[in-house]
């Protein structure tokens, strides 16, 4: 298979098309624009569907509306974006349908910068919608695992009949990097004839669907949100996906970071190697569900000493991991949120300050 | 051909816009409440139909139909 | 003489919640006629608002989505664009439509997206118990204009049918009354009409019907038609305001 070198952005648009989704809505928002322009080209070629809304509101209403007639969807922003598309997110979780979300995060809160960032953190894994409902939430490092992440989020969202994120930052969406696309990550749209208001005769059936998120009944509402809860647990059971790095060894800290931010994290660890340091690292790769297990575990080794969360916010993951390691080890931040990304050099100078 | 006038009880909440629209005034509101607590419409001078439809057409319950009649039903 | 008269298929036997005299049930048959009149309820999905209407979905018989207040025009757009066969029809009150959804209705119908919208048209805020909406006559009394509107303060009514006809995009776009048996006739052509624009794939259709709210207006729901036919019809005219191949003459329907 070919290597191509392309931008993040582009490669995630591509990444839906080699998915099988031909449907995208979108709405312009630096640093993630690229995929619309992008798209707007490449869509017509394949015979997708393309259209630039009028805001992100109706954008995230245009998807839902696609999705509940049984289509493959998604659409891609970025943080103030997201924020706007919150309400659907939580309507489309509500009536149970799949769609994918990519958020190539920027500084924030309110309009923020437009350079890096990972402050949706909170916003994606606790929701920024309201009511009970969760996103499986994923985290790529690189554009290739990005592109692998999108083409993997369509069949998730189907299993799962809900929404499903891909969280990135402006790194992962501007940067150019060699990118293959699997084959072997096509999938065939789901049947949704159990559900979708894709028509009757499209059926063949008498008896018409409806999608819907209003239970007036409480008891009935209790029992929906039974119904979604038992889907996050699913979640937790069995799509927790995370990576170890450096810790089949003895190390005296361990840094736990995602996305761009982890891969300067490596080159850190990689510095302390050469002053005689070990650090290990656990990348979680899925933000929802939380890989708590492997954060415990690796935290537990008798050497580590300390737990470290590196990203670029003001320490969203920290209550994660704290929650994680339950009190065996004291866990501290370190990141930067004005769109600089911390040096190795900067991370080096953290951990060995853990350490002592 | 005959035709046949009906007004569904349970279905007409009594708003009385076919009272007040009928060209022929057939319709009045009954005094026997129905199961949800309506006084529902009825024809009070069925005789004086002349199945315009327009009770039908002004009715946002569709409580009243018309249908016709096979001959041996309006001899009989 | 007379004709035969039936529920339509496309309307269920579920007695609505809608209040006495409330001309949502009149709207909500004369969609299910024209639907089965075109024969197209194997392939329509209606989109129910946030308002009286919510339940909606509750009366019909065919493929029904719940949209979020105001955003019904955008998911009739997402459904419209991955699905261009399915008849689509955005079903939407004041508030949904001529506020929270005033950018969603104006972009849809700009982009000419082919699906129907119809918009009830009541003066008022039904469902959340009678607050003033864009559509609220002048000095009309609400809870929330209980000294009347105001129009130095809070502006004129929203002519949202002129709105969306003045458009440079080819659409149809007609406003009619379902307040008296003969507006309700002409209202059903004007439906129909509508809907077979979207059948024949030809260009947004939006049809907006003056509607009466008994109870909000305190009125009972013969008094609320007069009051509709002094107070409303004078402000908001009937007839076609633009159709596909043009506007129409002056005084060219009514």
């Amino acid at each position: 298979m070919a290597k191509v070198l392309m931008k993040g952005n582009e490669a995630i648009g591509e990444a839906a098309i080699r998915a099988g989704c031909l449907n995208y809505f979108a709405y312009p928002i630096t640093p993630q624009s690229e995929v619309a322009e992008y798209l707007s080209k490449r869509m017509p070629e394949v015979g997708g569907v393309f259209l630039q809304g009028e805001s992100e509101v109706a954008v995230s209403y245009m998807i839902f509306g696609a999705a509940a007639a049984g289509a493959r969807v998604f659409t891609t922003s970025s943080s103030p974006g997201i924020s706007l598309m919150s309400e659907a997110i939580s309507y489309i979780a509500g009536a149970q349908c799949p769609a994918v979300f990519v958020n190539i995060m920027r500084g924030g809160p309110g309009l923020g910068g437009i350079l890096p960032s990972q402050a949706d953190y909170l916003q994606a894994t606790k929701g920024g919608g309201h009511g009970d409902y969760r996103m499986l939430v994923m985290a790529p490092a690189s554009v290739q695992e990005a592109v692998e992440m999108v083409m993997q989020a369509f069949p998730l969202a189907e299993k799962y009949r809900n929404p499903v994120m891909i969280l990135g930052d402006g790194l992962i969406g501007q940067m150019m990097e060699p990118v293959e696309f699997p084959d072997n990550l096509k999938t065939e749209p789901s049947n949704k004839n159990d559900w979708a208001t894709n028509g009757m005769d499209t059926r063949g059936s008498q008896t018409r669907n409806l999608v819907k998120s209003l239970y007036l009944d409480p008891e009935v509402l209790n029992k929906h949100n039974l119904t979604l809860k038992a889907k996050y647990d699913r979640m937790k059971r069995e799509e927790i996906r995370f990576e170890a790095h450096n810790t089949d060894g003895d190390y005296q800290a361990l840094i736990v970071s995602y996305g761009t931010m982890s891969r300067v994290c490596r080159t850190a660890i990689d510095l302390l190697k050469d002053q005689g340091i070990e650090v290990g690292m656990i990348r979680p790769q899925t933000l929802f569900p939380y890989p708590e297990q492997a954060v415990l575990e690796a935290a537990s080794k008798a050497s580590c000493k300390a737990v470290a969360s590196i990203e670029m916010n003001m320490g969203q993951m920290v209550e994660d991991i704290e929650r994680s390691v339950r009190g065996r080890r004291p866990v501290s931040w370190f990141g930067k949120c004005g769109g600089e990304v911390p040096t190795p050099e900067e991370v080096l100078e953290v951990v060995k300050g853990l350490i002592g | 051909m005959g035709y046949r006038h009906t007004i569904n009880a349970e279905r007409c909440k009594g708003c009385g816009l076919c009272v007040s629209i009928c060209p022929k005034k057939v319709l009045e509101i009954s005094d026997q409440v129905n199961t949800k607590g309506y006084f529902p419409a009825y024809q009070a001078r069925p005789a004086d139909c002349v199945f315009c439809a327009l009770c039908c057409v002004m009715c946002p319950d569709v409580a009243i139909s018309i249908v016709e009649l096979a001959d041996s039903d309006h001899k009989a | 003489m007379g004709k035969t008269f039936q529920k339509p298929l496309a309307l269920a036997d579920t007695i609505t919640h809608y209040c006495p005299g409330c001309t949502h049930g009149v709207i909500h048959r004369l969609v299910a006629e024209v639907i089965d009149e075109l024969g197209v309820r194997g392939r329509t999905v209606g989109i129910a608002p946030v308002g009286c209407a919510v339940l909606a979905y509750n009366y019909f018989t065919f493929d029904f989505q719940e949209a979020a207040h105001g955003r019904a025009p955008a998911m009739a757009t997402g459904i419209k664009r991955v699905r261009p066969d399915l008849i689509v029809f955005t079903y939407q009150g004041d508030g949904d439509l001529a506020s929270i959804g005033m950018g969603e209705i104006i972009h849809a119908a700009n982009r000419g997206e082919k699906f129907t919208t119809i918009f009830v048209n009541n003066a008022v805020y039904g469902m959340t118990g009678g607050q003033m909406a864009p559509t609220t006559m002048p000095n009309q009394r609400t809870t929330t204009s209980p000294f009347g509107r105001n129009v130095d303060d809070v502006g004129m009514p929203i002519k949202v049918a002129e709105l969306i006809a003045a458009l440079q995009t080819p659409a149809y776009v007609v406003r009619e009354a379902v307040i008296t048996p003969k507006n309700i006739l002409k209202a059903k052509k004007a439906m129909k009409k509508a809907f077979e624009y979207q059948v024949a794939g030809r260009c947004y259709s939006f049809v907006e019907l003056v509607s009466t709210c008994p109870t909000n207006w305190g009125l009972t729901p013969v008094d609320a038609v007069k009051w509709a036919q002094n107070t409303m019809l004078p402000y908001y005219p009937l007839g076609e305001l633009k159709t596909p191949e043009g506007k129409p003459a002056p005084g060219a329907e009514h």
